[in-house]
Order: structure tokens, then C-alpha cells, then sequence
């Protein structure tokens, strides 16, 4: 699979990455180079095979509804970048 | 001092031949005086090392120690620790001081341990060489122009070269058994489950395994006691019983079966690694071990099918750096997807961003059953080839890595002559299977590791059969000229 450069800027979006203009060739020779060996899997036959997501099929565990976490808002905001009270500031999306 | 292992020095501590604080400000002087030929560690914790080492001497004093009060070791960078910088290698989290421990980090606390630092490592754990690190490369102690392997480069030349006794390391696609071998040290990689990964910071959260990397196996035992145990933080934490691991280190090996997988004795392996390897194994038929050859059969896609799995599950598990909670923030947003943007974008380094792109490309519409299904589907079939062979054998014995360290800027050039640097370690991570490496040999001056793969869950076995090697062999006990 050979990406074109349209393809690595959607891609880039998709993830949210700002990747500049001249760094794009460079993304889409190695993207496409990882993607030829990833390719190789198509050389088995998995019809018929079930997708495993994990290495023990296991169901979720669940657990009680009780409260077991306290509120450390203080404590985990300090490693904010900007913040006001309760709140996370980010450039403003109203208008 | 340094020469000690970890079941040395917890003897020493405990018949008061020295004290925590003299071991730890033995290991605090040999950092400070090497560490600047390896760059093995991000952060040193030089004063809370002290403070911690004489609350062990305290402990130790009142008769309450385990078999780690008082001893130093590391933590590789990627585990939060409360109040010390945790980087993860990244500029993302350069200023990131961790609110929280990990559970990992928890449990060697309590155990008494003495942390004497934070190591080096690739970019969120993306990498086989700890080149990418924000940091700067490690260097390999047994020849500085070579790579330590990755990504626990950090955490495996440190313990290489005697500037810490021990030090954790974590395993997605054999970043604990790799950089092991490349440094000629021990490393465990646990059955996926064994130890929590609650404040591990996520990679690829199906594979992503903590584990001990010490100089011997007896050590690994004593690490992965204090480590291993059911966790409920870990949604994916395993509920099984955590054997005493030292007990049966001695356990007789006669009548051990070992298959030995033809695949990984292919095209493509080191003469010099071939030849280690079955010298390795002949140890063992004098042991009493029989050896049968095996087959993989489709060893050759466990790579293809972790290059979708890690990075789909990368992508998705790194979207949480956003310039906006914790981390990295770009200069001057313009609006909110600029700052997603470039937050991202100047936060992340080219490997880390290049595994994002290949995860969103293969989740995105379109494309998810042709590469996300199509690489479960893979897994589950190199997933039942182990489950054949353990039928028949009780471990499976195979080279780590196919070539000695390479060198510092050789494989950077492209990343899929990188990725086949995880040929030998990789197919374990996506069965979830436990693997140690251990030092069998050199080549060129340069270390050489032997594989051993176990069932789920059998690391006690794992151990007690290299335990069993070490017991016969000296390569363990090699050290690094100039350390």
C-alpha cells in the first residue's frame, strides 16, 4: 500500500497531528513502507478463524456500585496547563 | 559493593554487615560517576533515596524486613511515581510530575525497597534501541557505540553495568527480553496479567507486561514476588495465586522437556547467536534435559499482525495527551483543534507520531477489517501454534534477538529494519505468554541471551530452569570493562 501525501495529511487529521509540509514525504515513504510489511498477513487464510482482541477471553469484571474513589481535583489539576477552579481553560470554541 | 545481587545484599542488610544507607549511597556515587557514559537514567532521586534507605535501616533494625527493605533499585520512566518527574521519554511529559504511584511503584514501596532513580527508555516505550528517547540515546556498558535494545535500555544497561542492582522494565513486543539479551542481563517478561498495569502509562494495553530485570534469575524471583498479584485498578489483572517464586529455584531439571522452534533457528539468525543458543541448550541435556524440535508455523506473521495491534491500540491509548489535562501544551492555540494539534504534533517525537498514524489508519472506516480484524484473527492462530507445542514440551528455548547490539544510528534510517529487531520476542507478547532472557555467551565482546518461553503462568518454572543454568554457567556473572 504506497500513500500519497493527501493521504498522509488525512491521516494526520484523523490523529490530530500537526505534521509540517516538508515532513510529509518522509511520513508517507515510511507509513507506506509499514504498511507493505503489515500487508504480509494477507498470505494466510483466516476465513474461518475467530479475531482475538486479548490473550485471556475473560469477560469484563465487574464490581460493586460503591464510591472508591475520593475527589483529588486539587491534586490532579496541579499538573494542569491552565486551568480556572473546577474548570480546564482551552481557546474558546462559542463564539 | 556493587558486585553484590539483590539476595547478597538483602543478606548483608540483614546480618548488619552494612547498612541501606552506606549500599544506597554506594549505588548514588557509582551513578553520579558513570551514568554520564550511558545516560541510563532520566532522573535521580538522590535525597528521597537517602530518606527512604534510612527508614529501611529502621525496619531492618525492628526485625520487620522483607527481602527488599533497604535495597536500591530503579524504576523505568514509563511507571508514575508520586511526586518525581515521570517522562515516559517523552517531551510530552517533561514537566509531568506524577499526582499518583503506580501499583507497581506501591508495592515496592511497601516492600521497603530503595527507589535511586527513573530510567531511560524509547518514546512511550516505541522502540527496540532506546534511541528515541526525548533524553538522548542510552549507550550499551559493553561497547558505548552500540544501542542497549529497547525500549528498557535505560533500566537494562544500568543493571549491565553495576550502577543499580535492579531495576523494573515493561514488555509489549519484548522491551524487557531484548534490551536483557543485548546488555547480558536477566529479564523476565510475566504472563500478560501477572503484574498490574494500573499507572503504567498505557502503549498497547493487550500486550503491555511489567516485569523484573535483574543479573540473575535468583533476583528475578525476589523482584517479581513483590510485583506480581492481583490488582482490581487493572480491569485486565489476573486473579491467580502468586507462588513463592524463590522456593523452587533449585527444583531438579532432569526429565525437563524443551522444544526448540525451527522457525526461530532460521534465514536471517547470526551464526554466532546459532551457535550460543545450542551450546545453551546442551547445558541442559547434561542436565538431564531431552530437547525435541518444535514448529511455529506462523512465527513469520507475528510481526506483521503486532504492527497493527500495537499501534491501533497506541492510537487510541495516546489520544488522552491533548495539551489539555496534564503534559505538554503548544504555544499560543489559535482554537481548540490547533492546540490538539500542535500539542500533539511538537509533544511527540517521529516514532511515537509515525505508530499513531499506522493505528488511526488501520481503526479508520474502511480499512479496520482488513488490518484491526485481520491481525486478531492472526494473533489467535499464533496464539494456538504455542498452545500446540506446550502439549508435547514444558518450555520452549530460542535466541532473543537475532544479532548482537547493533550500533548507535544503524537502524534509524527505516523503521522496518527496526521492528525485525523484535523477530524472536514478539509472537510471546501476542499470546500473552511469560519469556525470560538470560545470558548464555558473546559475540565480538557483546552479549548474547537465551530465551525461555513457559506456559501461562509458569514463571516459578521459568525460573528455577534458568536459575538451574546459572547454577552451572558464569556468563551472568561477566561485567562490562570500565564499570
Amino acid at each position: 500500500m504506497a500513500l500519497a501525501r493527501e493521504d498522509v495529511e488525512k491521516i494526520a487529521h484523523l490523529a490530530r497531528l500537526a505534521v509540517s509540509d516538508e515532513d510529509i514525504p518522509a511520513y508517507a515513504r515510511d507509513l507506506s513502507s509499514i504498511l507493505d510489511l503489515v500487508e504480509q498477513m494477507n498470505a494466510v487464510d483466516t476465513d474461518t478463524v475467530e479475531p482475538q482482541a486479548h490473550p485471556f477471553e475473560l469477560p469484563q469484571r465487574l464490581r460493586e456500585d460503591n464510591v472508591t474513589e475520593t475527589d483529588q481535583r486539587e491534586l490532579f489539576q496541579s499538573v494542569a496547563p491552565s486551568v480556572d477552579g473546577c474548570h480546564y481553560l482551552v481557546p474558546k470554541v462559542i463564539e | 559493593m556493587h558486585n553484590k545481587t539483590i539476595a547478597r545484599i538483602s543478606a548483608g542488610l540483614a546480618s548488619k554487615e552494612f547498612s541501606s544507607e552506606e549500599v544506597t549511597r554506594a549505588y548514588l556515587d557509582r551513578i553520579r560517576q558513570l551514568d554520564s557514559k550511558l545516560n541510563s537514567f532520566i532522573t535521580v532521586t538522590e535525597d528521597s533515596a537517602i530518606e527512604s534507605a534510612r527508614v529501611a535501616d529502621a525496619r531492618i533494625a525492628s526485625g520487620n524486613a522483607g527481602p527488599m527493605t533497604g535495597v536500591p533499585m530503579a524504576h523505568k520512566d514509563i511507571f508514575c511515581t508520586q511526586g518525581v518527574r515521570t517522562s515516559c521519554g517523552s517531551k510530552m511529559l517533561d514537566n509531568f510530575i506524577s499526582p499518583y504511584d503506580a501499583t507497581v511503584v506501591t508495592k515496592f514501596k511497601e516492600s521497603g525497597a530503595v527507589m535511586l532513580g527513573k530510567t531511560n527508555m524509547d518514546e512511550f516505550a516505541m522502540g527496540s534501541s532506546s534511541e528515541t528517547s526525548f533524553y538522548g540515546p542510552v549507550k550499551n556498558p559493553w561497547a558505548l557505540d552500540a544501542v542497549p535494545g529497547g525500549s528498557s535500555g535505560g533500566s537494562a544497561a544500568a543493571v549491565a553495568a553495576r550502577i543499580t542492582p535492579a531495576a523494573t522494565g515493561t514488555d509489549t513486543g519484548g522491551s524487557i527480553r531484548q534490551p536483557a539479551s543485548l546488555c547480558g542481563i536477566t529479564g523476565l517478561k510475566p504472563t500478560y496479567g501477572r503484574v498490574s498495569r494500573y499507572g503504567m502509562i498505557a502503549f498497547a494495553s493487550s500486550l503491555d507486561q511489567a516485569g523484573p530485570m535483574t543479573r540473575t534469575a535468583e533476583d528475578a524471583a525476589i523482584l517479581l514476588g513483590v510485583m506480581a498479584g492481583f490488582d482490581e485498578r487493572d480491569s485486565t489483572s489476573a486473579d491467580a495465586e502468586v507462588p513463592d517464586y524463590s522456593a523452587s529455584l533449585n527444583d531438579d531439571v532432569s526429565g525437563l522437556r524443551i522444544g526448540l522452534p525451527k522457525e526461530y533457528f532460521a534465514e536471517g539468525l547470526d551464526a554466532a547467536v546459532a551457535d550460543t543458543i545450542h551450546a545453551a541448550i546442551k547445558e541442559y541435556e547434561k542436565m538431564g534435559a531431552t530437547v525435541t524440535e518444535v514448529s511455529l508455523p506462523n512465527s513469520h506473521l507475528a510481526v506483521p499482525a503486532y504492527y497493527v495491534v500495537a499501534p491501533a491500540e497506541c492510537s487510541s491509548n495516546l489520544s488522552r495527551f491533548d495539551g489539555v489535562r496534564f503534559g505538554y501544551r503548544a504555544e499560543d492555540p489559535q482554537d481548540l483543534e490547533d492546540l490538539y494539534k500542535r500539542s500533539r504534533g511538537e509533544g511527540f517525537g517521529p516514532e511515537v507520531q509515525r505508530r499513531i498514524m499506522i493505528g488511526t489508519y488501520a481503526l479508520s472506516a474502511g480499512y479496520y477489517d482488513a488490518y484491526y480484524i485481520k491481525a486478531q484473527k492472526v494473533r489467535r492462530l499464533i496464539s494456538d501454534d504455542f498452545r500446540k507445542v506446550f502439549e508435547d514440551v514444558d518450555l520452549i528455548m530460542a535466541p532473543v534477538s537475532p544479532t548482537v547490539a547493533f550500533n548507535i544510528g544503524e537502524r534509524t534510517d527505516d523503521p522496518v529494519t527496526m521492528y525485525l529487531s523484535d523477530i524472536d520476542t514478539i509472537a510471546v507478547n501476542l499470546a500473552g505468554l511469560p519469556g525470560i532472557s538470560i545470558p548464555a555467551g558473546f559475540a565480538e565482546g557483546r552479549p548474547i541471551g537465551l530465551q525461555i518461553i513457559g506456559n501461562y503462568f509458569a514463571e516459578a518454572r521459568i525460573l528455577n530452569v534458568a536459575h538451574k543454568y546459572q547454577q552451572a554457567t558464569d556468563w551472568h556473572e561477566r561485567s562490562p570493562d570500565g564499570f
